[in-house]
């Protein structure tokens, strides 16, 4: 136990207490020691109020995030958010590079749905570039593959590690292993199990590898026997509807005013979801049900997540059956102008450049070698103007401000990440509450510190 | 005219007309200009690249009518704030309808926005920072991206004010979801948002010194040195302009 100020950094009210001054004494506490600091304060009369900080290294707080808490017992009666660990300069850095290479620095915002970062940044360059209606179906419907297989991990991730901060382990361990079989996916189709930078603007990187189709077929057979282990592990279970239930109540109003959106949005019974009500991509062509949970409490989100998987599991069958139809089609606009110029292929080293490109470029046409030139060191312009095109991510409404001045560059771009958004509700969700129950509101937010920071 | 430019150089430079960097002649809405091609300066370059010189023109205002539901939810913003000089110009581009608002006018805007049930613009989705620095006198924009569930409509609002007095009213009277989105735009661009519960910076340190997402806040970077030779940080390499 620590429970004194010596040699502490952040002691500091140590040099006001001896100066005469309140005593704001500062503890560090480590683990099963509580009893301790608290018995050493019990006579102090004005120790009723204690503020705690929390994190931001904190197993259960999703990440960097600090919390603030001002306890009354164990009632916690005031909670502030510190965020700003994980700020990288994301949208600083993108004004400089050209907006093939905005991808590359977008999809690491939010980690867990690196898909819907690049899909919304690539629908507002789109949309600006006047293209939207020339993406070729093949594309469309492989980001819509693609964003499904994630908003599973992603939801996967979501229980995962909201059951291991209730002390859950079993539902933490089943989580992530479903997760790792979407993951494998992602790197088989895109090379890369995060970070993927594989939807471009005009289309996507690459066409799907041989195989791809009858693997996710494999894991949406595989998925349709696991899902339910987490349903029956946790849906009626006690203890985890004792915990769930009630805790982090926010109503439909409450979400309106704070701009919540996503599965804490339709835990209120609201059944707003971006896919069937400002459909992009074609997501108004598949078949599946907008999930809704009338408690407005953590165990509606909980329930909504798990719901939402079975339905992404049937939009993803109907990607598969599309792209049996789509074999050889196009996966990239075929304005050469915009289209990237330059191919890969898997060679001895499982990874490359396409050999037929590289002797197309080198050997036999000067005019490929310069338009190949041209477009990957300059890159294509955009003309003047703004856009904004949100999407439905695992989270809630997350859009792109997109902003040209008409050059090779972005001019500013600005996400609108919904965990920054839904992070402000941690206070009204806990306040009132017990210690205990922040834990579990927060993770009904899902919030991802990546996207919240950028 | 600098004296280190070609003959070439001053002949293009001669042949583009000469806009006033501010000027809305022909209703355009001009936020700058590019000059030069690659981005060197002072090499003697002799293409002819370095002098091409374009201004940076933005979607114009839009004519009435501007098209399906744009033209009754301007009529019925204008008619209930009473004021006609609220909105200083309608922008339709690429389907999206934007809305240039007055910045002292823009609490009594969105209050409206958000109650009038022929608006009913419910959702505020966040506060966006855009700088122009060679755009006078609107340097700073703030800009805001609102949602009607109602109606399943979205609007823009670009609210602009200058770099010496960067001062924009606070929404988060209206809109509580802006009290993060606000701080963030006071953190990057310092726009500070009058009437805000409590203004403070949000994603950079507290001591931090300066608003890092304006154009003339350097990306940074190191050096990096191989062989000799020096890479700069990114901002200060070559580029495209």
């Amino acid at each position: 136990m620590t429970a004194t100020t010596q040699g502490d950094p952040y002691a500091a009210g140590a040099g006001r207490d001896a100066a005469g001054g309140r005593g704001d004494r500062v503890f560090t506490v480590t683990g099963q020691d509580w009893d301790e600091v608290a018995g050493a304060l019990g006579a102090d009369g004005d120790a009723e109020r204690i503020v705690v900080n929390m994190g931001p290294q904190h197993p259960s707080t999703h990440g960097v995030l600090r919390l603030i808490l001002e306890l009354e017992g164990e009632t916690v009666t005031e909670a502030r958010c510190g965020i700003g660990y994980l700020h990288t300069g994301i949208e600083k850095n993108m004004e400089f590079r050209t907006w093939t290479q905005g991808v590359t620095f977008c999809t690491r915002m939010d980690y867990l749905s690196p898909f819907y970062n690049e899909a919304t940044y690539c629908l507002g360059v789109e949309r600006l570039l006047d293209i939207e209606d020339e993406v070729p179906e093949k594309a469309q419907v492989m980001r819509v593959l693609l964003m499904e297989l994630n908003r599973i991990s992603s939801h996967l991730v979501a229980i995962a590690t909201g059951g291991m901060e209730l002390g859950a382990l079993t539902v933490m361990t089943v989580g992530f292993r479903e997760r790792e079989q979407v993951l494998d996916l992602f790197e088989l189709i895109t090379g890369l199990r995060m970070n993927h930078a594989f939807i471009r603007p005009g289309g996507v990187a690459q066409d799907l590898p041989d195989g791809a189709l009858d693997a996710v077929r494999a894991f949406v057979a595989l998925m349709r026997k696991r899902l339910p282990e987490i349903a029956t592990l946790c849906n009626a279970n006690p203890i985890f509807r004792a915990r769930l239930e009630g805790v982090g109540y926010l109503d439909l109003e409450g979400c309106l005013a704070l701009g919540m959106t996503g599965p804490v949005l339709r835990s209120t019974g609201y059944p707003w979801d971006l896919r069937k009500t400002q459909p992009v991509c074609g997501y108004e062509t598949y078949d599946f049900d907008v999930q809704t949970w009338d408690t407005a409490d953590s165990y509606g989100r909980f329930r909504i997540r798990v719901n939402e998987m079975f339905e992404s599991l049937r939009i993803v069958e109907q990607c598969v059956t599309r792209l049996e139809g789509l074999v050889g089609a196009p996966v990239m606009v075929a304005d050469k102008k915009i289209a990237w110029p330059s191919q890969l292929s898997i060679g001895s080293d499982g990874q490359g450049n396409s050999l037929d490109h590289i002797r197309h470029i080198m050997g036999e046409s000067m005019e490929a070698l310069i338009h190949h030139f041209k477009l990957v060191t300059e890159g294509f312009r955009v003309p003047a103007g703004e856009a904004y095109v949100p999407l439905e991510s695992p989270r809630g409404e997350l859009g792109a401000h997109v902003v040209s001045d008409g050059g090779t560059r972005p001019y500013r771009v600005h996400f609108r990440d919904p965990s920054f958004t839904n992070l402000q509700a941690t206070s009204v969700m806990s306040e009132g509450g017990m210690v205990a129950d922040v834990i579990v509101a927060i993770a009904s937010i899902d919030p991802v510190m990546g996207g919240v920071d950028r | 005219m600098s004296d280190a430019r070609t003959e070439g150089e001053r002949h293009l430079a001669r042949t583009e007309p000469q806009a006033d960097p501010r000027g809305h002649q022909d209703g355009a809405d001009v936020r700058g200009r590019r000059t030069g091609m690659f981005g060197v300066r002072g090499s003697g370059d002799t293409s002819g690249y370095g002098g091409l010189q374009r201004t940076v023109v933005f979607p114009p205002p839009a004519e009435r009518p501007y098209g399906g539901w744009f033209d009754h939810c301007v009529d019925t913003l204008l008619a209930r704030v009473g004021d006609p000089a609220a909105v200083a110009s309608v922008v339709v581009h690429r389907g999206e309808l934007t809305l240039h608002v007055r910045r002292e006018h823009l609490p009594a805007v969105v209050r409206v926005l958000r109650d009038d049930p022929d608006l009913r613009f419910e959702l505020c989705s966040g506060v966006s920072g855009v700088h122009h620095p060679e755009d006078v006198g609107a340097e700073l924009h703030a800009v805001y991206h609102l949602l009607s569930m109602t109606h399943n409509r979205r609007v823009r609002l670009d609210v602009s004010c200058p770099e010496g007095d960067p001062h924009v009213p606070s929404i988060v009277a209206t809109y509580p979801t802006a009290d993060w989105h606000e701080r963030e735009t006071w953190d990057f661009f310092g726009i500070q948002f009058d009437g805000h519960p409590a203004l403070t910076r949000i994603l950079m340190p507290d001591d931090w010194p300066a608003h890092p997402q304006r154009k003339d806040y350097p990306l940074g970077g190191i050096p990096v040195e191989y062989k000799g030779g020096t890479i700069p940080p990114p901002d200060e390499r070559r580029s495209y302009s």
